[in-house]
């Protein structure tokens, strides 16, 4: 067995150094009735050429991004990572090192994790970002906890517009919390109701929760929002799905958001079938010991060289256990690398280049399907890289339909808007080339 | 190790100093050696009350967290925002300039209840045996 | 002396220090779309200031900071209750193939028919290894895998008329199993570790009442001892309607030898970033299935993975079920890491994963036996905890030994963890260390117990041979600089 490097012989020895005469012994504090005695039921070991060959199989039973037109977002997106990304985080430095408890032998990653920190807060226009949480979903559910924890309010507006999956997750976060939560319908043009949002806002609102871009693609100018949240005693926190939009669009800082919360995956890291994801989680100094998380701090060593550590541990769970902001232990500091990694390569310039590219594309798909017949979009309002489109027949068919050509044709929103269930949730990046958009154009034309 | 015998001392290493119907509340020598660098220290508004033994703050080291005990019931009059910015006061003159609120005292009788500073300094010596 | 030298370790500045106005990194293709202007009011005002680079000038820096960083890679990684096992790259490069890396969650279920398979059959695996009947992939943590398994029993309890107030949870549990039952609105009470560092089922029916939804227990517990009267434990808590909540994180000690689900667990989650070599990554991204038994199956998150006449498919509809802990189905990259190893051990290597796991911890102990305090006796399992006790005596403390270790080229292990021992010292070899890794490693330590008579200042000043010195937390707590100040 390759990864066990036991002998018999050292086994022996090390039999002897501990006093037992074998193996078993070394388990005779576990009652007998509840020693396992039969072979687990397993599939039998496989060497390392049969286990490739079993799971490129299993690969293949799936379409994926290299042989297939995906015009799929709804917070999972298909961007180009450089080589060097996945060359630098598969480092054993990186990738085997645990979290960084010891300064002094993690520099490595604490150092990264402080850039990390400070391209996610100038992204998101806000003061401070933590190491990291799970993602998207789980970071918005602990930002409206955040929020409770420092307005002592206990009600949250959601936007319906909100990712619905993010959705579910703040229910199922604060269900037990005494935290109650109303939805804010969305208007024709796919932003928030504000007359809705005026009747719904009091004293015992805690926080305005605001999809930016939303699940529809749409970006909308929440500076007006974070006003009204802030003269009724409230936080504005906006969630972003697909932070690359604000490489052209207004940051949530400048908007007025008090905590700003974003899917990471963006930034270098793999779709992997919608996960791991990197929460990236940002907010105002002032809340910064209510905050959930890690963080990573500048300081000095014994010879006054700059060195990073981790800091402020007295909010978590590993100190403070019952009373501890959240129970989150875990960051997840390698997506994180990733994004570190891209967004240093994109730089200034690349950010915002890539923006515009998807950007335009998004436009350009979205004038030509706006043009075939029967085909309508759903919202007024302006859109980033995805759109919800209105086919002429039914999403599900039309998605069923495409898998002939090997497209993969949206996201149909029936299971989670039955209002929009004519809808078809459509993304284009950087990754579909302009004969993937014009096979697109032309099969729903097909359709039609 | 320093104890002055003008002080009342809690359970929770709490020093009260009264004058009048005015109790003001430091933590002790003792309680800020056990923690260590004190990095941190949250304090209540002025207005809020307590109840005896309710936790009315937070003095937090690197590594550990403790709650601040009312030593007394009471209402808060004075809070020592010097302390909030510099929390190393507290370690360095945890008597004078180191204290962290004053109360105004509603039940005198409590005060019975408090150890002496030879009490006190018997009792730290049984608790870390 | 060994390693960590400061030869070839370079300064290295922050990114934003070296970027120069111009630079680029990146390769995009030329824009063959008309430029379009969104409205003026929408657009951002002020650029994020990234940094600008080249890509040599990326790769550099990256390839240095990694240089600073202690791995499972460099050397012998102790920590206890982490399982720092080597992570095999097979993993890794199957992770990576096209058909699993560029696979989009919302694909209808006919396009990812591997990945469902993967998922259905990672399930199976993981309800058969610890004795339990159905397991919820979704958990992205293990600390999320708790939240999970609390939920769980809530809605049970619920559902049977009572959330009922309180968890019971020994003062030997890691904080996250406190901070989760916060989370999910119960009370905590801490139970008493006996004397012989194993939880009493004494201790747990003196607590159990009417009022406490369950208890979250350790097995073998965070002291590496295993939980003798686990089954008794559980009758008491079943007795009185509570449920038994298993917190997995030692699983590495009962592969294929002990099932907590045959003890009487009735929810368990999984770290497979411990037991089943999925990289830590620096601190994530992990994964927490949580495993439980018939009674829970039906609350358990959605969405499900079934298995139909005509293949795999996504079940959505569960109306009792807790609702959704993450988006999309957990980190799936992570658990096809978990699913190729598991293939590549089988049956009979899971088995023997445990037995040097434990047979190492118990070499550790026999050899560091005399040198450092024992706070319990014997009954070792995967892990073992001892104390600065004997060090205190010439004022040597524990964080003391931690920093000297490195200087030998060793990390430290889990340090003043767990709380029931003063000073604790918590070293978990782990199955894939080698004797002579162990001999070096115990060489270390009882050299370090002899420094620590002769010269303890060399202890307090430790470490000295790594790029950076002792660093000031004090400070770093104090003047909070989060990132990186443009102005300066």
């Amino acid at each position: 067995m390759r990864y066990l490097p036991h002998t018999e012989q050292e086994i022996r020895e090390m039999l002897k150094t501990v006093g037992v005469a074998n193996i078993d012994a070394l388990f005779s504090t576990v009652p007998d009735p509840l020693l396992f005695k039969r072979p687990l039921e397993l599939p039998a070991a496989l060497s390392e050429i049969h286990l490739r060959n079993h799971l490129r199989d299993l690969s293949r039973k799936n379409a994926h991004g290299e042989d297939w037109s995906q015009f799929l977002g709804g917070g999972c997106y298909s961007h180009y990572i450089p080589s060097s990304v996945s060359y630098l985080i598969s480092r054993g430095e990186f990738l085997t090192a645990y979290t960084p408890y010891q300064p002094e032998v993690s520099q490595g990653t604490l150092q990264a994790i402080f850039e990390y920190q400070t391209m996610m807060a100038e992204i998101l226009g806000l003061e401070v970002a933590n190491a990291s949480q799970y993602d998207g979903s789980t970071g918005t559910a602990e930002a409206i906890r955040l929020a409770v924890a420092v307005t002592k309010r206990h009600k949250a507006l959601v936007a319906r517009s909100l990712h619905p999956e993010y959705r579910q997750v703040i229910l199922t976060y604060l269900k037990n919390e005494g935290v109650a939560v109303e939805e804010l319908p969305f208007t024709p043009a796919g932003t928030i109701d504000r007359a809705a949002l005026k009747k719904s806002l009091d004293e015992q609102t805690a926080c305005v929760v605001a999809g930016y871009p939303n699940f529809f693609g749409v970006v909308e100018d929440l500076s007006d929002v974070a006003e009204a949240a802030h003269a009724a005693g409230a936080l504005l926190i906006t969630s972003t799905p697909e932070p690359l939009a604000l490489g052209l669009f207004k940051s949530p800082g400048e908007m007025g958001a008090d905590i700003a919360v974003a899917e990471g995956q963006s930034f270098g890291n793999a779709m992997s079938f919608g996960g791991p994801g990197l929460g990236v989680f940002a907010c105002r100094k002032d809340y910064v010991r209510s905050m959930p998380g890690r963080l990573v701090g500048e300081t000095v060593d014994a010879e006054g060289q700059r060195g990073f550590v981790l800091t402020l541990a007295t909010r978590e769970q590993h100190i403070r256990r019952e009373k501890a902001t959240s129970n989150i232990c875990t960051n997840v500091a390698l997506c994180a690398l990733a994004a570190t990694i891209t967004l240093a390569l994109w730089g200034k310039g690349g950010f915002k280049e890539l923006s515009r590219m998807n950007y335009d594309r998004a436009e350009d798909l979205k004038e030509k399907l706006a043009a075939v017949p029967g085909v309508r979009i759903a919202f007024s309002g302006t859109t980033f890289n995805e759109f919800v489109l209105i086919p002429r027949q039914k999403p599900t068919d039309v998605v069923a339909k495409l898998i002939g050509d090997k497209i993969l044709a949206g996201i149909p929103l029936w299971r989670w808007y039955p209002e929009l269930a004519e809808g078809l949730l459509v993304c284009v990046t950087e990754m579909n080339t302009d004969e993937q958009i014009d096979r697109f154009v032309a099969a729903l034309r097909r359709l039609s | 190790m320093n104890f002055p015998e003008d002080l009342k001392y809690s359970k929770e290493h709490e020093w009260v100093r009264v004058s009048g119907n005015i109790a003001t509340i430091g933590i002790s020598d003792y309680a800020q050696d056990q923690l260590g660098e004190i990095v941190f220290v949250e304090l209540p508004d002025e207005g809020e009350e307590f109840e005896k033994d309710d936790a009315f703050g937070v003095v937090e080291s690197v590594k550990s967290v403790n709650d601040i005990y009312a030593p007394l019931t009471g209402r808060i009059v004075e809070v020592n925002d010097p302390v909030v910015d510099s929390p190393e006061i507290v370690n360095e003159d945890p008597y004078a300039e180191g204290w962290l609120v004053k109360i105004e005292i509603s039940d005198p009788k409590e005060l019975g209840e408090l150890m002496s500073a030879k009490d006190y300094e018997a009792y730290i010596k049984e608790e870390s045996e | 002396m060994s390693t960590g030298g400061r030869g070839f370790q370079f300064q290295e500045p922050l990114l934003f220090e070296v970027s120069r106005e111009g630079r680029e990194g990146f390769s995009l293709p030329a824009s063959t779309k008309p430029r379009r202007e969104p409205p003026a009011a929408l657009r951002r005002l002020n650029d994020p200031r990234l940094p600008e680079l080249s890509e040599p000038d990326v790769i550099r820096h990256f390839t240095r900071l990694s240089q600073w960083n202690f791995s499972i890679d460099t050397n012998f990684y102790p920590l206890g209750s982490c399982t720092m096992k080597h992570n095999p790259r097979v993993n890794e490069e199957v992770a990576r193939y096209t058909g699993f890396a560029h696979v989009h969650p919302y694909q209808p279920d006919e396009t990812v028919q591997g990945c469902l398979a993967l998922m259905h059959a990672l399930e199976q695996y993981l309800a058969e290894i610890s004795g339990m009947d159905a397991v919820t992939l979704q958990p992205a943590a293990g600390a999320h895998g708790e939240l999970t398994g609390l939920l769980l029993i809530r809605a049970h309890q619920t559902a049977k008329g009572n959330p009922r107030k309180k968890i019971l949870i020994p003062d030997s549990a890691h904080g996250t199993n406190p901070a989760t039952s916060s989370m999910v609105g119960y009370d905590v009470v801490q139970i008493k570790t006996g004397r012989e560092g194993r939880t009493l089922a004494s201790a747990i029916a003196a607590e159990m009442d009417e009022d406490v939804a369950g208890l979250m227990i350790t097995n073998p517990n965070t002291l590496g001892l295993y939980e003798t009267e686990i089954r008794d434990i559980c009758d008491i808590v079943h007795s009185k309607g509570g449920l038994v909540y298993g917190d997995g994180a030692n699983m590495n000690a009962l592969l294929s030898k002990a099932r907590p689900g045959d003890a009487g667990i009735d929810v368990l989650h999984f770290n497979l970033h411990k037991t089943f070599t999925t990289p830590h990554g620096g601190g994530g991204p992990g994964a927490g299935p949580v495993a439980v038994k018939k009674i829970l199956e039906p609350y358990l998150p959605v969405p499900r993975v079934v298995q139909k006449e005509n293949g795999f498919a996504v079940e959505y509809n569960r109306p009792q079920s807790v609702g959704r802990v993450k988006a999309f189905f957990g980190n799936f990259g992570m658990l096809v890491r978990a699913y190729t190893y598991i293939r590549e051990m089988g049956p009979d290597g899971l088995k023997r994963v445990t037995e040097l796991a434990v047979l190492n911890a118990n070499y550790i102990r026999s050899r560091l036996k005399g040198s450092y305090h024992l706070p319990f006796e014997a009954g070792q399992m995967h892990e073992v905890v001892f104390s600065d006790k004997i060090q205190k005596e010439s004022g040597v403390t524990t964080l003391d030994v931690a920093k000297r270790l490195m200087d030998y080229g060793f990390a430290p292990p889990t340090v003043y963890f767990p709380l029931v021992v003063f000073g604790a010292i918590m070293i978990e070899p782990t199955e894939t260390e080698s004797k002579e890794t162990l001999d070096r490693f115990c060489d270390a330590m009882v050299s370090i117990a002899e420094e620590a008579k002769k010269d303890p200042d060399l202890l307090h000043k430790a470490p000295h041979q790594t790029k950076i010195r002792r660093l000031d937390e004090v400070k770093a707590a104090r003047e909070l600089k989060l990132r990186y100040d443009f102005k300066s």
